[in-house]
């Protein structure tokens, strides 16, 4: 293995992040010029939206649901087992809902815009638009992220109302609570400060999983091995980012809501 | 044996405009990863003519094409197409002059979730200013002229290698553009469906007296470009009698190492005494 200099490594990082903001950039602008692919975006967002429906479903329903075995079993300890549904709701809504989407949707459509590029890219389908007269950030990259940030935002949605179902089935199915209890519980605690935060998250995490999908997909290199190496660099760098980056977004609303 | 239609011997394009470079490339360099691809190569293209780019693998013919239609920047030097200065066009105004070119690429490049119907009316159906009927009948002309018009319905997977590059070939030609850009358009390909794909660079220049610039390492296929033309009442190639060689406006380019080391017609490369030229064409 070739050993690098740290000042050429630190380059190559920069030069990186010059090139991702540039794109990121680029996707935005193209939502405010013209032409404005609608049919691609919509296309997008049905495989995007659509497509990770199911993993959505899952995965907020059985999250609420072994949230609220964990979580009964504390609270069973100081007798606090009716406030179960305000730890849920809080929990999927703030958190877990967004957080979990995102990574879902991360894992799947990351992986795919990477390995879709990558292959346009090696085989210059890419480099073929262009000379067709096509700009690729606005044909390729733009519908994506639109789709992605768009969607994300409903599948968050989805997700945590699933969440809040699957904790309802274990709280009155396996521990014998009353469902109207957790319900109301559930949604008296829920602020608009909750709700917003929930319904932020999303659009971030997408507009994140989109352009690094994106972006290690359009600077794939070195043939098929290339494309498998930027599908699984996309994936874990758009995970790794996202839970980054909700820490700080997390810590930034507390503060401007003033949650001690 | 018939004689070469009159197209070949008078021009359809006046004697000005046939001798103004539609391709200027001067003292064009580039590196990639510090590497130097080119070294300040020069060269021109005339209008109708066609040149045929040589070099080993690695020695930038390619890089020339990409460099040509803008899609890469060089690192010094200045490329003009078509009177236009591509090094200081933005890629807006890049798209619009690309319009007036075609690309047949290496791998051909075709857009494989699109059907080649999708593919040859790609150019015309992001323009937006034909009529779906009027850019249907150009789809078909295309592939006419590539005798593919029975693989309209098909996918780039369902195609083999050599009706891959026709499409590609179609997709190039379908908005008349005043220069096409081929590279390596036979490379891979099995000697019979070669001779096809160079009939057909034939026929677009011959017919439609379209300027090309070729990469290629088969130098057969320059000199079956240089030694052939296209008779249209039997719609093959047929040779030239000697002595006409000169009337096919067809020239040479060979890099060594990034560097443009002949550039002149048949006659000047069958004349030239450079050992590494001689041993490369022979």
């Amino acid at each position: 293995m070739e050993l690098t200099l740290p000042s050429d490594f630190a380059k190559s990082k920069l030069i990186a992040l010059q090139d991702y903001s540039v794109l990121a950039g680029r996707a935005v602008r193209g939502l405010f010029e013209k032409p404005l692919y609608f049919g691609d975006m919509v296309q997008q967002a049905d495989l995007i939206g659509f497509g990770s429906l199911p993993i959505v479903v899952l995965t907020g329903f059985f999250t609420g649901a072994v949230l609220t075995l964990n979580s009964a079993n504390s609270l069973e300890r100081f007798g606090s087992l009716s406030l179960l549904g305000q730890l849920v709701a809080v929990g999927m809504v703030r958190e877990l809902g967004p957080v979990l989407t995102g990574l879902m949707v991360a894992g799947r459509n990351a992986s795919g815009m990477a390995s879709e590029l990558g292959s346009m890219v090696v085989t210059e389908q890419i480099d073929a638009m262009r000379a067709l007269g096509t700009d690729p950030m606005k044909k390729l990259i733009t519908p994506r992220v639109a789709a992605t940030v768009f969607m994300l935002f409903f599948l968050s949605i989805i997700s945590d109302l699933l969440g809040l179902v699957g904790g309802s089935a274990v709280a009155s199915l396996l521990l014998g609570l009353d469902y109207h209890q957790y319900w109301a519980s559930a949604y008296q605690i829920l602020k608009f400060q909750d709700v917003f935060m929930g319904l932020l998250k999303p659009v971030i995490f997408g507009f994140i999983i989109a352009t690094i999908g994106c972006y290690y997909g359009i600077s794939a290199r070195g043939g098929t091995q290339g494309v498998g190496r930027a599908t699984t660099q996309a994936v874990v760098a758009a995970s790794v980012i996202i839970l980054l980056v909700d820490f700080f977004v997390t810590k930034l609303l507390m503060a401007m809501f003033g949650y001690s | 044996m018939t004689a070469p239609p009159a197209a070949i011997a008078a021009p359809a394009i006046d004697a000005t405009a046939a001798q103004s470079p539609i391709i200027v490339f001067d003292e064009v360099s580039i590196c990639f990863d510090w590497k130097p691809v080119l070294d300040r190569v020069s060269f021109h293209l005339k209008r109708g003519e066609s040149k045929a780019i040589f070099g080993t693998a690695g020695s930038g013919k390619s890089t020339i094409l990409k460099l040509a239609l803008g899609l890469i920047k060089p690192d010094r030097g200045r490329i003009y197409v078509m009177g236009e200065e591509v090094t200081r066009m933005s890629e807006d105004e890049l798209f619009h002059l690309r319009s007036k070119i075609g690309m047949v690429f290496q791998e051909s490049a075709l857009f494989d979730s699109l059907s080649v119907r999708e593919n040859v009316a790609y150019r015309l159906d992001q323009e937006g200013k034909l009529s779906e009927e009027r850019i249907d009948r150009k789809v078909r002309e295309a592939l006419s002229f590539v005798e593919l018009e029975h693989a309209i319905d098909l996918f780039p997977s369902e195609l083999s290698g050599g009706m891959k590059r026709r499409v590609a070939i179609a997709r190039a030609i379908i908005t008349e553009p005043e220069v096409i850009l081929y590279d390596s358009p036979t490379g891979g390909l099995d000697p019979v469906t070669s001779t096809t794909i160079v009939e057909l660079i034939i026929k677009q220049r011959d017919v439609y007296k379209t300027s090309s610039l070729l990469v290629t390492h088969r130098l057969q296929d320059a000199f079956v470009m240089a030694s052939h033309y296209f008779d249209k009442t039997t719609n093959h190639m047929r040779a030239l009698p000697p002595g006409m060689r000169c009337e096919v406006p067809m020239n040479f380019l060979i890099l060594r190492d990034g560097i443009a080391i002949f550039d002149g017609d048949v006659h000047e490369l069958s004349a030239t005494t450079d050992l590494y030229i001689r041993k490369y064409i022979s």
